[in-house]
């Protein structure tokens, strides 16, 4: 088990490696003078100089990413250009929304995707089966922030039951916060949702084909005991590794849903930050999502392995 | 075709796409009204005999601005999936071909592309290059060639062990024109199922850009972009917000339900990729 946990760290920080490489060479192509956005247009050339002087920018490539990368693994960390306080402090605040969101979207998915996906499996191609299939084909059609609007028009502005975006923040107002948060996290897990209950049904068919599914019904067990006890076990699998990639899209999938919502998370903090050509922020915030991804995975595959003792052995 | 038209998903998938299909070759020829005329005086109407979709804050008939919409997206989906094919077809087949090395970057840099956030990466690509339909297509396009190399290398490495493929390496046929003149055909049919549901999900990808402001430019008709704009309006006019949606979702359940239905006819054991 620990050189299995070695081996997959010392990957793991190969990958990171590259990505950072990829996140900054991508970022430096882009085109805007950062210096040349703060200072407006009229910004003499001596002052223009001198700014870029001060953030670095008159340096080479790999100067300007050896001071990124050192500046974060020093933990001195970067500083925003426009807003000029930490990225961290920043990152740090938009993921008290886009962190507790995903959650909540992922609770959403699993609580209508698990009882859907094992119904659906265990009437195979009868009306309920189809049904649900129908329903989960629509999931999948419908733009997650199309349905973020419609539920906006119909619970915000049509029965008021819900404001129709922007986010209180945690401190002063918590329920308020959170009621916030459920109209988007509802939109994006619906249609995390019809993924999974595809995904629940056809892996738990499969298991059910299983020889020690036979072998369990011949014993005499009940049918759901077979279900819930044997086989779901090991359908769930896949549909865990799916969870996992999920969750990882799902805080950059954010990016949309917030603009919908106005929330101030992590996806409008980018997209704005991208537009004002705010390089530190975009820089680490594309790496935070990254790593998260990654690491997301990694945490998936420990399951994995922790569930199926097969895996080790590879 | 008949064969076709047995499947349930294939049918309904055809209707609908047919539908989208026919309202953008309509559009090309005639719409209701002129997709980007403005018209103050009749803004913000709801469905009537005139505007059978009702009309935007501008006052343009919505109906001819989803029909020019579905173009639009007709348009991204071909292109996407056109990059995707042409260069990860090619990938797919060297990988499979060459194998050890060649094989291993190629497959280790599709997993880097695949693992990345699509959206953030999409939204980079057009704020590096400008938005703009054609970078929109370009960014979504990019994500494509991981998918298809993939579809291909494992298809194309599973028809080379079979009996044919053997038989026209006895006879004397060289490797390259094996691949062009065997494994090649046997693999079109996998990759037009696979073609057909990412150009839903082209659509959709299109659809998100837009609605950032990333995608097709106004006053071009585009679905995303025309639900970005009915939100503003909400509350006055529903309508805006609720049409070019439907169309998005007509669309995308459409040629998914073609792509499942071609599956289920042209290769029942096929797994999906996605």
């Amino acid at each position: 088990m620990i050189r299995y946990l070695i081996k997959k760290l010392i990957i793991l920080s190969i990958l990171l490696f590259f990505v950072s490489i990829a996140v900054f060479s991508v970022l430096f192509v882009l085109p805007g003078d950062p210096a040349q956005i703060i200072l407006g247009i009229n910004a003499t050339p001596e002052t223009l100089a001198n700014l870029r002087a001060e953030l670095g920018l008159d340096k080479s490539f790999i100067a300007q990413y050896m001071d990124w990368v050192g500046n974060l693994v020093s933990g001195r960390g970067n500083r925003s250009i426009n807003y000029d306080i930490p990225v961290y402090d920043l990152i740090l605040s938009s993921l008290a929304v886009t962190g507790p969101l995903a959650l909540l979207a992922m609770v959403f998915a699993v609580i209508f995707s698990l009882p859907f996906g094992v119904y659906a499996a265990r009437r195979q191609n009868r009306p309920g089966d189809v049904t649900v299939m129908f329903f989960t084909q629509l999931g999948l059609a419908t733009p997650e922030f199309w349905l973020g609007i419609l539920l906006i028009l119909l619970l915000s502005v049509h029965w008021g039951l819900f404001s129709a975006g922007g986010f209180p923040g945690w401190s002063t107002d918590f329920w308020g916060s959170l009621k916030a948060l459920i109209l988007p996290a509802f939109a994006l897990g619906i249609i995390r949702a019809a993924i999974l209950t595809r995904l629940t049904r056809s892996s738990l068919l499969e298991v059910l084909h299983e020889d020690y599914i036979r072998t369990a019904r011949a014993k005499g067990l009940r049918e759901r005991t077979v279900i819930y006890v044997h086989a779901l076990k090991n359908a769930l699998i896949p549909v865990l590794t799916i969870l996992g990639l999920q969750l990882g899209q799902l805080m950059a999938g954010a990016i949309i849903i917030e603009n919908v919502y106005y929330l101030p998370g992590l996806g409008r903090l980018v997209f704005q930050a991208i537009g004002q050509r705010d390089l530190p922020v975009v820089r680490d915030i594309v790496l935070f999502m990254a790593t998260a991804v990654v690491l997301v995975n990694f945490v998936v595959d420990l399951c994995y392995a922790g569930l199926d003792p097969r895996v080790r052995l590879e | 075709m008949k064969q076709f038209f047995k499947n349930l998903n294939f049918t309904v998938g055809f209707l609908l796409s047919a539908v989208i299909i026919l309202m953008a070759a309509a559009s090309l020829v005639w719409t209701p009204f002129d997709a980007n005329k403005m018209n103050p005086r009749e803004r913000l109407q709801g469905p009537s005999f005139s505007h059978l979709l009702g009309t935007d804050q501008y006052g343009r008939d919505i109906l001819s601005r989803v029909m020019v919409g579905a173009v639009n997206s007709i348009i991204v989906g071909l292109v996407t999936v056109a990059i995707g094919l042409s260069i990860g077809v090619v990938l797919g087949l060297v990988s499979a071909y060459y194998g050890r090395l060649v094989d291993e970057t190629i497959m280790r840099f599709s997993d880097f592309l695949f693992g990345f956030p699509a959206v953030l990466t999409a939204i980079l690509i057009t704020s590096i290059l400008g938005p703009s339909m054609i970078n929109a297509m370009l960014a979504i396009g990019i994500f494509y060639i991981p998918v298809f190399a993939r579809l291909t290398r494992a298809v194309a490495m599973a028809l080379w062990q079979w009996e044919f493929i053997v038989a026209a390496r006895a006879s004397g046929a060289s490797e390259k024109a094996i691949a062009w003149r065997h494994v090649l055909p046997n693999i079109l049919s996998p990759l037009l199922i696979q073609g057909t549901i990412q150009f839903a999900v082209a659509i959709l990808a299109e659809a998100g850009l837009s609605y950032l402001g990333l995608g097709t430019l106004p006053p071009h008709a585009s679905w995303g972009r025309m639900l970005n704009e009915a939100q503003t309006f909400m509350a006055l006019s529903p309508w805006m917000a609720i049409f070019p949606g439907v169309a998005i979702a007509w669309a995308v359940l459409g040629f998914n339900l073609l792509g499942d239905g071609l599956r289920d006819t042209l290769d029942p054991k096929m797994v999906r990729i996605r």
